[in-house]
């Protein structure tokens, strides 16, 4: 276990010397919902209706954008060769690294997405049912994600794939997400929704791991 | 199943198959159309326009098939590495997503004059859309790679992916809105269609089935030929030089 936690203190520490990761997709995320205003116009009535939606889509865009690195910057250099063959299984490998890119990535979205919901004008029923149905959605989209970011990490242009693999695998996610929030914003029960993202999340935790790690050892042949 | 694993074996086998395939697929589909289109009654509310259906339910079921089909291929090819199974799987691709096109584009025909619209965010026709993108999604990862056989097994990992999420998806997308009539053939207490119309409909799904077994077949056939005029190819290459 102690590995577990040193790969993701290692990510996450890369992470942050780095610098650049979480901070750009906050402001790809905020610039997204600011596009929204433009492109609907600024009426408070139509901007509350799709506020939801919006913040939603633009959080799964938003995660979708750092999952190429996800992998890439280990296989590049080798060290992913090193933890295949270390003592951790794969799974879990691939688990403290959606883990970190969560942390780093996903939990960004989840802390400005109010922020956001204020400026689209949602209600205040909405706020906490958003951030708890975020704070359940967003690791599915990183441990979906990792499955693409696993079979395309060989490929040169794999950036471009993910997208085309990944965005049909997160529908349901936006469906049970945006429910969610649509329910407690017209006061009715979002806890149906809520504890359907829940199962989601719990049944990718097994599954995701054990494609991605698939997909990993063929990339890595 | 491994008797099969032999590709002599499965050219000889397969090219007795084919041409019986073929004549299924004609017959069935000139049978099925003259049914369809001239001996089922118009339908008492959507009159005549109701004969796309004996394109459009087939065409879907299809769609629906092939990927399952896919799924067991792709299946297959991870557990036992049966040689033949990835070969079925990167054929059946292309021709589920066309009959996945070929619904969609009947569905949109259909609806037109049915619900006054070419298109409508409706659950049924959402989930076909998404299930054309995981086709799309499966051929695009599939060709990228420069190694055929490594992007045969990155793309059955992502069918049985696609596999596992289609359910997901189908059921989150008919909670989430739906317009579409429910199923009507294949239900509790027996099929909600008269017989006149249910002939000529699963006539016609039994073309379309042979219609995909003999095109599987000639795709199969034709990968299995130009993987081994490669090898000859590069072995004669390899005595030249």
């Amino acid at each position: 276990m102690t590995a577990f936690w040193c790969l993701v203190r290692r990510d996450l520490r890369l992470a942050f010397r780095r610098g650049g990761d979480s901070v750009n997709v906050m402001i790809f995320f905020l610039l997204t919902i600011t596009l929204f205003p433009f492109g609907v116009g600024p009426e408070q009535a139509i901007l509350m209706r799709i506020a939801p939606g919006v913040i939603w889509v633009a959080a799964l865009l938003a995660a979708m954008l750092s999952l190429d690195g996800l992998f890439r910057g280990d296989f590049d250099d080798g060290s992913l060769d090193l933890m295949i063959l270390g003592p951790l299984p794969l799974e879990m490998i691939v688990l403290a690294k959606c883990l970190a890119h969560w942390l780093a990535t996903g939990l960004p979205l989840v802390i400005v997405a109010p922020l956001l919901a204020v400026l689209l004008s949602m209600d205040g029923e909405g706020f906490t049912t958003l951030i708890g149905a975020m704070l359940l959605g967003t690791p599915i989209l990183s441990l979906v994600g990792a499955i693409g970011a696993g079979l395309t990490v060989s490929l040169r242009g794999g950036g471009v794939l993910i997208s085309l693999l990944v965005l049909p695998l997160y529908i349901p996610v936006l469906i049970f997400g945006v429910g969610a929030v649509d329910a407690a914003v017209y006061g009715l029960a979002a806890r149906p929704h809520i504890l359907i993202l829940g199962a989601m999340l719990i049944a990718a935790l097994p599954l995701c791991a054990w494609a991605s790690a698939a997909a990993l050892r063929l990339s890595v042949e | 199943m491994h008797r099969f694993a032999n590709p002599t074996r499965f050219m000889r086998y397969s090219a007795a198959v084919l041409p019986w395939a073929a004549w299924a697929t004609a017959v069935l589909i000139v049978i099925g159309l003259y049914l369809a289109l001239f001996v089922a009654p118009p339908d008492y509310q959507q009159g005549e326009s109701v004969r796309i259906m004996f394109v459009h339910v087939p065409a879907a079921w299809m769609a629906l098939f092939v990927y399952t089909g896919m799924a067991a291929a792709s299946a297959m090819a991870l557990i036992w590495k049966h040689p033949l199974s990835d070969i079925a799987a990167r054929a059946s691709a292309p021709i589920g997503a066309c009959f996945t096109v070929i619904a969609l584009a009947t569905g949109s025909l259909w609806g037109k004059p049915m619900w006054g619209a070419w298109w409508v965010w409706d659950a049924r026709l959402t989930s076909m859309l998404v299930l054309l993108f995981l086709y799309l999604g499966y051929m695009a990862l599939a060709d990228a790679f420069d190694d055929p056989a490594r992007g045969a097994k990155a793309a059955a990992i992502l069918a049985l992916v696609g596999f596992v999420n289609v359910p997901i998806i189908k059921f989150s997308v008919d909670w989430w809105n739906t317009l579409h009539q429910p199923a009507s053939v294949i239900k509790m207490g027996g099929p909600a269609i008269h017989l006149s119309m249910l002939a000529p409909l699963l006539i016609m799904v039994a073309g379309f089935t042979a219609y995909y077994i003999a095109v599987l077949i000639m795709r199969m056939r034709t990968e299995i030929i130009t993987a081994k005029l490669r090898s000859l190819q590069m072995s004669r290459s390899e005595r030249q030089s």
